[in-house]
């Protein structure tokens, strides 16, 4: 009997359809983010990541209508990130039907929106993404430093740090993503994954680079994260949740059949 | 037996996801309100709730949500089900925000998991308890009907319940600690993990509750 570790499909979303870039270049579309969402909820996802990366403000209306589509139809937890500046953002997305919201460059331009926002609407529902980059020499020993704008807007913040202090601002979790690795299939950056998650009390998602099965599973017994989070092998039917889940019990992992 | 439903709205957090979790397993109508009367109306009603217990408990104290749930539970007798911070603010009282009183409709405590907080074998343990955990049923009860001891839970919390009577326990989760993850008395039924989250196991949860018929 454990805590199962946790499998969540990210629907990255643009302009009302889900798409999957390699390093945010040459999107491919993956299709209507309902009839996704209600495959992975079928397939046995344990929560799902929505990321709107729409990119203009007055597009972003047709997101709350479609977290609220999703809401009414996926019976596990949905978290809602991109273009979550402030309070009021958080309160939208949650009276939309999200349970939880992830900010990530409002956080790095207000680090006080974070506990605000455990304050207002409890840790439980905070989740705070973290984009990193290794920034050392190879040889040296590693850095990483949180990116901005898709991994191309350097910050001078280290990651380890950073982590600890969003954990302690009230963060309920965090979801690293390794802009290094993100859509290269290459698998997580399980080294800074393993850092962060021995610095803090608090769940940690992996994000960033997953290609294979063996990746979802390095992430957790390798990188000890709580929950792993990949998109494009899922979205274009190379492999299913419940595959993925199969996978990880046989490598000893708890996970929820 | 009818299948109107009143969701208890004291303004914390979002009770969409439970109203429609309750729609999708076949209520008739499901209201979300505060609203005494609609509330009396209401053949069952559901007492959800997320964030920290003293805003819960001062907005449950103004909005009189105290005395409408004395009323429900004690006077008509309806089946409740308290889901997650609504289960603990029907405890006495919580250790959170530096204690905190609550309904003393079921007598015990809320207890803080400890940080750091571990296995018997050391093993560091992440808080709060997030994620989905198996629920072992400690007891028969008609919410339990057709779902299979140990099946997989939806978590999210940092306190936990320890009821004065054990009795009451009718089912727990292993995190560090045997902690209590339903409990039921009479006409209550309350859980600490989220039903409305929790997929499968959770909507026949919930679909039970509709026909439940308030007794043990």
């Amino acid at each position: 009997m454990a805590l199962a570790k946790r499998i969540i499909p990210c629907l990255d979303v643009d302009r009302g359809r889900v798409v999957k870039g390699v390093n945010f270049v040459g999107i491919r579309d993956a299709g209507d983010p309902v009839e996704v969402a209600r495959r992975y909820n079928d397939e046995g996802a344990d929560e799902i990541t929505f990321l709107d990366i729409t990119a203009t403000h007055e597009e972003r209306d047709t997101t709350v209508q479609t977290v609220e589509q999703i809401a009414r139809e996926v019976f596990i937890p949905l978290t809602v990130g991109g273009g979550i500046r402030a309070l009021p953002d958080i309160r939208t997305m949650l009276n939309a039907g999200a349970d939880k919201v992830s900010i990530n460059t409002a956080a790095i331009h207000d680090p006080t929106l974070v506990s605000a926002a455990a304050a207002r609407f409890g840790s439980q529902c905070i989740v705070v993404a973290i984009d990193v980059k290794r920034v050392s020499e190879p040889g040296s020993p590693p850095r990483y430093e949180l990116f901005t704008h898709g991994g191309r807007k350097p910050t001078g913040i280290e990651a380890v740090s950073w982590a600890k202090k969003m954990a302690a601002l009230g963060a309920g979790e965090l979801l690293l993503t390794s802009m290094d690795r993100d859509g290269t299939r290459d698998g997580f950056e399980l080294t800074i994954t393993r850092e962060i998650t021995d610095s803090v009390d608090i769940p940690v998602i992996a994000s960033g680079g997953v290609g294979t099965l063996q990746h979802l599973a390095d992430g957790v017994t390798q990188g000890g994260a709580d929950a792993v989070l990949a998109a494009s092998i899922f979205h274009f039917g190379e492999y299913t949740v419940r595959e993925a889940k199969q996978f990880m019990v046989a490598q000893g992992i708890p996970m929820r059949l | 037996m009818t299948q109107r439903v009143a969701v208890i709205d004291y303004g914390m957090g979002n009770l969409h996801s439970v109203a429609s979790a309750l729609e999708h397993v076949g209520a008739l109508e499901v209201v979300v309100t505060h609203d005494h009367a609609a509330i009396t109306k209401a053949d069952r009603v559901v007492f959800p709730g997320v964030g920290g217990i003293r805003d819960c408990m001062d907005a449950i104290r103004r909005l009189e949500c105290d005395q409408l749930l004395e009323q429900a539970i004690t006077v008509e007798r309806k089946p409740v089900l308290a889901i997650c911070v609504g289960m603990q603010s029907l405890m006495t009282a919580s250790e959170e925000n530096g204690g905190v009183a609550c309904l003393n409709q079921l007598p015990g405590e809320v207890k803080f998991f400890g940080s750091p907080h571990q296995e018997a074998d050391g093993t560091r343990l992440k808080v709060p308890h997030m994620g989905w955990n198996q629920v072992v049923q400690k007891q028969a009860h008609p919410l339990w009907t057709g779902i299979e001891s140990g099946s997989h839970f939806y978590f999210v919390h940092s306190y936990h319940v320890v009821p004065d009577d054990p009795g009451l326990v009718v089912g727990t989760f292993d995190y560090g600690l045997a902690g209590c993850a339903a409990l039921a008395r009479d006409n209550v039924f309350a859980t600490q993990f989220h039903p409305e989250k929790s997929h499968k196991a959770g909507l026949t949860l919930l679909k039970n509750f509709l026909s439940w018929d308030g007794t043990c």
